[in-house]
């Protein structure tokens, strides 16, 4: 089975709650955490893959929560209009989501790679990254 | 016996169809293929092009008069800031311009999301730009202030006039200090984590005619995706060449100013560029054919990446406080591989101006050359080149 690589918005009431132990416990799922912003004063985010037969009944009890639950790769997406495929980015990203194919110098982005830092969406001279929530 | 060639036998040839015209990566393989002679003799044009920031862009607009008259003191577009103190209704709109409300660095690193570049790439859009002008109010020039929207078509003239563009080479930036910095060579982690470059090498216009020998004034080129001309020398014009183990390595070297009707040229090769924790700016599109006269025109032509080389420079600490020298060379053919070696230390490196686009606009020239709508032109004047020696001043503090 392959994981199922989620990103988690969540408001201040959610960073106290102990959620990811709910998905351990009463859904018996194997959880990786990515990547966590988690601060019980302002919004937090977090990536996560998890595995586990129950898993769309523990995505279900996040989102009964008020956690907004999203597919991964759905986050970031390139506006192709905008790319001039020039690589800025490509020595930043973290996971090699957006790397560069040689010797052509053509741009790429896998976006099943992406962890959703949304550096790129900043670094990118043409602001060709964008988010889609 | 060696080729030697004029200008007029080329544009002939190109008048007739039967002009030999390839790409400055095309000759490359031309001349590993059959040797430099013989691609001297056969080639009759070599295609050049760069795709990137240039920060000294920008547009001379004349926006047409009002009634009343106004003679605009201070001229806004788009909230952004053009330059006013010329004729009355006349304006220059910098790259590099902001807009006054704009929050800069004050809440570090800066975004700059648009300023003059993103106004001229709006424009050459044919997207309607708000305007907006005071005046002091003058005899013949009553009116004192204005708002309303121009479009590129309804103004008299957009000329865009660039003073320093296509740098012949250029630094290679790394940051040698312990936290992330924001430049003008992008974001550069700490430690030499990462490497920005910015020309497309062996297809960089002037790498390819490093002593100017058929690159200046009159020299008609692509610009911005539609038909410019070289005007003059770029400002910070210091062509020189070091001779190192026989090798000739360039500095930054020399630049063009460019010149060209706004209106004939297009949104996708001027486009406003953003610098997080920088500023904002132009990436330009040029390409520049270079005619075969003979072969040494050839042998530079034909420079490979591997013979090309950028100096590597702290932008941490030694840029910023203007010390001169550099961490050494590295070759095209290594910063683009994706790594390369520094004090020992592999970094990764990532370009600033696009190899893809480079190519695009070479390979566009060479079809207008091939179809016989582009005719090259003969310099009216050179430009100074390595061996004019030409040195760099800095400014003076007071007394």
């Amino acid at each position: 089975m392959s994981p199922k690589r989620i990103v988690l918005r969540f408001g201040t009431d959610i960073s106290v709650k102990p959620v990811v132990y709910r998905l351990v416990k009463d859904y018996d799922l194997v959880v990786n955490i990515v990547k966590a912003d988690v601060n019980p004063q302002k919004e937090g985010t977090m990536v996560l893959e998890v595995i586990g037969d129950q898993s769309d009944e523990g995505l279900t009890y996040l989102r009964d929560l008020g956690v907004s639950v999203q597919d991964l790769n759905q986050g970031i997406v390139r506006n192709e209009e905008k790319c001039v495929m020039c690589g800025a980015c490509t020595g930043l990203c973290p996971t090699g989501a957006l790397y560069m194919e040689r010797p052509s110098m053509e741009v790429h982005f896998d976006g099943d790679q992406c962890i959703v830092c949304m550096l790129c969406t900043k670094v990118c001279p043409m602001r060709a990254m964008e988010v889609h929530l | 016996m060696s080729v030697e060639k004029t200008y007029g036998e080329i544009n002939a040839k190109i008048k007739a169809g039967k002009a030999v015209v390839v790409t400055a990566e095309e000759l490359i393989t031309l001349v590993e293929e059959k040797g430099l002679s013989q691609a001297a003799r056969e080639v009759d044009v070599v295609t050049t092009g760069t795709f990137a920031p240039m920060c000294s862009s920008g547009a001379f607009l004349s926006l047409g008069h009002t009634k009343p008259r106004m003679k605009m003191q201070k001229v806004w577009l788009n909230g952004v800031s053009a330059y006013a103190g010329i004729a009355a209704v006349d304006a220059y709109i910098g790259a590099a311009e902001l807009p006054e409300d704009d929050p800069l660095n004050s809440n570090y690193p800066g975004e700059f999301r648009y300023g003059g570049g993103h106004v001229i790439q709006d424009l050459v859009a044919r997207k309607p730009i708000q305007l907006k002008a005071i005046a002091y109010g003058t005899n013949c020039y009553p009116r004192r202030n204005i708002e309303t929207t121009i479009t590129l078509d309804e103004i008299n003239e957009a000329i865009l006039f660039n003073p320093r563009n296509a740098y012949q080479n250029y630094n290679c930036a790394v940051n040698l200090t312990d936290r992330t910095i924001y430049t003008y060579m992008g974001m550069l982690k700490p430690h030499m984590a990462n490497a920005n470059f910015s020309t497309s090498g062996q297809l960089s216009p002037l790498l390819k005619d490093p002593h100017f020998k058929t690159i200046g004034v009159g020299t008609k080129i692509f610009l911005g995706g539609g038909i410019g001309y070289v005007a003059w020398n770029g400002t910070q014009h210091f062509p020189s060449i070091t001779n190192v183990d026989g090798q000739e390595l360039g500095g930054a070297g020399g630049t063009l100013a460019v010149i060209g009707d706004l209106k004939q040229m297009s949104p996708r090769w001027l486009v406003g560029t953003s610098f997080l924790g920088y500023g904002a700016t132009l990436s330009v599109g040029i390409g520049i054919p270079i005619p075969i006269l003979n072969e040494e025109i050839a042998r530079y032509a034909a420079l490979k990446d591997e013979e090309l080389f950028a100096p590597v420079v702290d932008y941490g600490e030694a840029y910023p406080s203007f010390t001169p020298g550099n961490l050494g060379y590295v070759s095209y053919a290594e910063l683009k591989s994706g790594t390369i070696k520094v004090n020992g230390k592999e970094i990764q490196t990532s370009p600033l101006s696009s190899m893809p686009r480079a190519r695009e606009i070479a390979s566009n020239l060479k079809e207008w050359i091939q179809k016989g709508d582009f005719l090259l032109t003969e310099p009216v004047k050179t430009l100074p080149s390595p061996a004019d020696g030409i040195v760099a001043h800095s400014l003076k503090e007071a007394d």
